[in-house]
């Protein structure tokens, strides 16, 4: 389960420390633009030793390399790779063959390491106009992608206007990401919402994320972290109609009926396979049972 | 006028109330870090060879140090107050006071000043605006400082009172904080303090994520405690954290229409701006923090200036703190029987003090510590802290960046936040868990002598601070 | 590995520690100025030892100013400084 995701400057302990206690599914470990270049190595050796040695408390962890176009990148993925981490968060992908780049990398260390292949998942980070254009191409360029990224800001500028709270001015490439993803079959998540003060536009920008079809969103404030994790998981209601969805069925299943319905209105496959995503999430989240505790 | 009070200087009042070898002098801290008037005033005394007295001071501050000179010249011998910051501390730790230092309680300092137990001969008040008279007042003058409720009941009840202001105005002065009918003398100087260090402009809330996060989790834990309905009481103290809890608790009482009675203790602008949107109906005002809340009791009837025992005196018939709801306080140390040390610091040096902390505890329905589970590496949970300033009943929950642990004996509060799916874990298991990521600290030297008492609301002797050995 | 050049990593930060090896004739001299002293000395000054044994240096003068860092943030800024005082 992957609701939020929490950007941690790679050159700064206080906030390295923390991460694990910052209620985030996954923490992103940059190393790209929160890192000045002369501390790049200094960065990457800090992140090496805290994910070693720090409990991150079931945070997965996601380092963010820099660009494959710089010449940190390989040094980033050498030092960080035995490490093990979950993902590798790859900035500036602008095509299939940016992917196809970092993979080979990738896959060179694992062998070298000793690990499985595709171990270490890729998550391209998409902020150029070319980029948004190739999503596709890029969320379906190799297995080890597992995910795709909307990061606005460089996007925006890019495009040549002004990131907005509204953001009219991604809804184009929002819509885009959330296709090209679903079409692949990776996830899909969502540029993080800047302005750290504003607590009802966090919610709004959260809601309006979800209902577009992101897996969840970014964030470089934990102080939104709660209000993205609230928006992007189940409901209490949700999962209670998840729970009576999958006894509609075992019930149906058991008197030998084909049709099943719940409330009156048919209960189908898609509305089978969302209920179990919903009870999955809800096992996770560690509150699954206690609504179908409360019910029988 | 039937009788002249303004005296000329501070060494003809200070002869007129007949001071002499071992009496005791008060003084209040209203004037914080900015203070010159117990400076001058310990001057003069030395300056007259006057020994042997005591200094009842509701707190000490680091602009005081020269104190410690009084005090190696055998001037001062004693020492009573509530609070003494880092640099006074660590001579006091080091050992330069033979007999220890009584620390009390905001509460606790004048229900003993008021039953006599600690009394005081000559008080010396500064005051930013007085009359001829004596009628005084905090909320005017280039040296505002707001309310001097700490001061009231020294003026009550010491033998002789001795006003020292900046700022003489024309008789009579009818916004007075305290009245004429308690003070003997009147001494104009140039200048009682340092505005600068008087009040800060703004007290502003913490941009420390880690901070922000604890504030996120207390105002939710003082939203689902079952208290935060109309009729609310709050209180917190001016560390960053806390007023990012405030902030965040006004957001929620706002968008929830939650309209409180009264906010209390250390006034900042935070507080005056709950005041302000409709959050509490009164400010109960004992000290002021910021420039803001100066001039919100200058101005806004609502506003109440309060005196000390009105706060918190436990032996008052009743006090503000015994009508609250929700405290806010900070911590340098918790042990896991839930025991608080605000006067030391992690080698065991006095840098602080209980203040309003076990008296606010005491009273409120819902105690709350608010501290990371780790500073600089140091572990705030500790299986006995150092110094116990607030004893571990007064406490009910402690909110960390990495869970919420909530004494046991409050179990309906474990029900409400388990239930509203907060992080709550068990204080043992935090501990364990910060260590894990700290590392188990050594202990630390402790001196052989008892450098100070830290004595209860009521009276009694709570625990005692040895010294720290030189290096 | 040789110390051949001075070199610093880290920063006075709270949570962090400053590091400064430079070359030395004979031996590992090692200065330590610490918050936590009392608490956690002897702890970091094994530390420090154990890194640099891992790290191959023998020989170097390591000064560190430490703002209450966890171990693992000491031993990745003696790591950098180690690294950056070998040249190239």
């Amino acid at each position: 389960m992957r609701r939020s995701m929490l950007f941690i400057p790679g050159n700064t302990p206080n906030l390295l420390i923390n991460g694990g206690f910052l209620g985030a599914d996954a923490l992103i470990f940059d190393l790209e633009d929160a890192v000045s270049p002369d501390e790049k190595d200094a960065a990457r050796i800090l992140v090496r030793n805290i994910m070693k040695f720090m409990d991150l408390r079931g945070c997965e962890t996601i380092v963010r390399i820099n660009s494959i176009d710089t010449d940190y990148w390989k040094a980033d993925l050498e030092q960080i790779l035995p490490q093990k981490p979950r993902w590798i968060m790859l900035p500036k992908t602008g095509c299939a063959a940016d992917v196809l780049t970092a993979d080979a990398e990738i896959s060179r260390l694992e062998q070298r390491l000793g690990m499985e292949p595709n171990t270490v998942r890729l998550m391209p980070l998409i902020e150029t106009a070319l980029g948004v254009e190739n999503a596709f191409a890029i969320a379906s360029a190799s297995k080890r992608v597992g995910a795709i990224f909307l990061g606005a800001e460089d996007l925006t500028a890019d495009l040549r206007c002004k990131r907005t709270k509204g953001g009219a001015e991604i809804d184009y490439a929002r819509s885009r990401m959330v296709m090209a993803a679903r079409a692949a079959e990776v996830d899909v998540y969502d540029t993080p919402f800047t302005d750290v003060n504003d607590d009802e536009g966090i919610r709004a920008d959260a809601e309006y994320a979800k209902s577009l079809g992101f897996t969840g969103k970014a964030s470089i404030s934990p102080r939104h972290v709660g209000v993205i994790n609230e928006v992007f998981s189940p409901s209490r209601k949700d999962i209670e109609y998840a729970y009576e969805v999958m006894d509609a069925i075992r019930q149906a299943h058991e008197q030998g009926r084909g049709a099943i319905a719940l409330h009156g209105k048919m209960i189908d496959a898609p509305i089978v396979a969302r209920a179990r995503q919903t009870i999955a999430m809800a096992e996770e989240m560690g509150v699954g049972k206690a609504v179908q505790h409360e019910e029988s | 006028m039937k009788n002249h009070k303004v005296v000329a200087s501070l060494e003809e009042a200070i002869r007129l109330s007949g001071l002499k070898d071992g009496m005791t002098v008060s003084f209040h801290h209203h004037l914080r870090n900015g203070d010159h008037v117990l400076n001058m005033v310990m001057e003069a005394i030395a300056q007259m060879g006057i020994h042997d007295l005591t200094v009842n001071a509701s707190s000490l501050f680091d602009i005081h140090a020269p104190l410690l000179r009084h005090i190696e010249n055998g001037v001062v011998t004693h020492l009573k107050t509530n609070y003494m910051s880092g640099g006074i501390g660590r001579a006091i730790s080091a050992g330069i006071l033979a007999d220890p230092v009584e620390f009390r309680t905001h509460g606790g300092r004048p229900s003993d000043i008021e039953l006599g137990r600690t009394p005081i001969d000559v008080a010396f008040i500064a005051a930013p605006t007085a009359d001829p008279m004596g009628n005084c007042t905090g909320k005017y003058g280039k040296s505002a400082c707001g309310s001097l409720g700490y001061a009231i009941p020294d003026a009550m009840n010491a033998k002789k009172v001795v006003v020292v202001t900046d700022n003489l105005a024309a008789y009579p002065l009818t916004d007075w904080s305290i009245p004429e009918i308690y003070v003997d003398y009147v001494v104009a100087v140039d200048a009682i303090g340092d505005p600068a260090g008087i009040v800060s402009g703004t007290t502003r809330i913490t941009r420390d994520p880690v901070g922000l996060v604890m504030a996120d989790r207390a105002a939710q834990v003082i939203r689902h405690s079952g208290l935060l309905k109309d009729g609310f009481s709050f209180q917190t103290g001016a560390g960053g954290a806390s007023l990012a809890a405030a902030k965040y608790l006004r957001d929620i009482m706002l968008r929830e229409k939650i309209h409180g009675s009264f906010g209390s203790g250390g006034i900042t602008g935070y507080l005056v701006d709950m005041l302000n949107d409709g959050c509490f109906e009164a400010l109960m005002d004992v000290q002021c923090f910021d420039l803001k809340a100066v001039e919100s009791i200058r101005t806004n009837p609502r506003h109440h200036e309060i005196s000390a025992s009105h706060y918190a005196s436990p032996s008052a018939r009743s006090a503000v703190v015994d009508s609250l709801d929700v405290v806010i306080l900070g911590a340098t140390e918790i042990d896991t029987d839930f025991n608080v040390n605000v006067h030391t610091d992690s080698n065991g040096s006095i840098m602080g003090g209980s203040g309003g902390h076990s008296d606010t505890a005491a009273g409120a329905k819902l105690s709350m510590i608010i501290a990371p589970m780790f500073r600089a590496r140091l572990p705030i949970i500790t299986d006995r802290v150092k110094c116990i300033s607030t004893p571990g009943r007064d406490i009910d929950v402690l909110v960390t960046q990495g869970g919420i642990a909530v004494n046991p004996k409050n179990q309906e509060l474990l029900l409400r936040l388990k239930d509203a799916g907060l992080p709550v874990v068990d204080i043992h298991d935090l501990k364990e868990m910060v260590e894990r990521t700290t590392g188990t600290p050594a202990p630390v030297r402790e001196g052989g002598r008892v450098v100070a008492n830290v004595i209860y609301r009521d009276g009694t002797l709570l625990d005692t601070i040895r010294s720290v050995p030189a290096k | 590995m040789e110390i051949i050049k001075r070199a610093i990593a880290g920063t006075l930060e709270s949570s962090d520690a400053y590091v400064e090896i430079e070359p030395n004739a004979q031996g590992i001299r090692c200065e330590l100025e610490s918050v936590v002293e009392q608490q956690f000395g002897d702890n970091i000054r094994g530390l420090v030892e154990e890194i640099l044994a891992g790290c191959g240096v023998k020989n170097a003068k390591i000064h560190i100013i430490d703002r209450g860092a966890l171990e693992c943030v000491i031993r990745a800024r003696v790591e950098a400084a180690v690294m950056r005082g070998k040249g190239e």
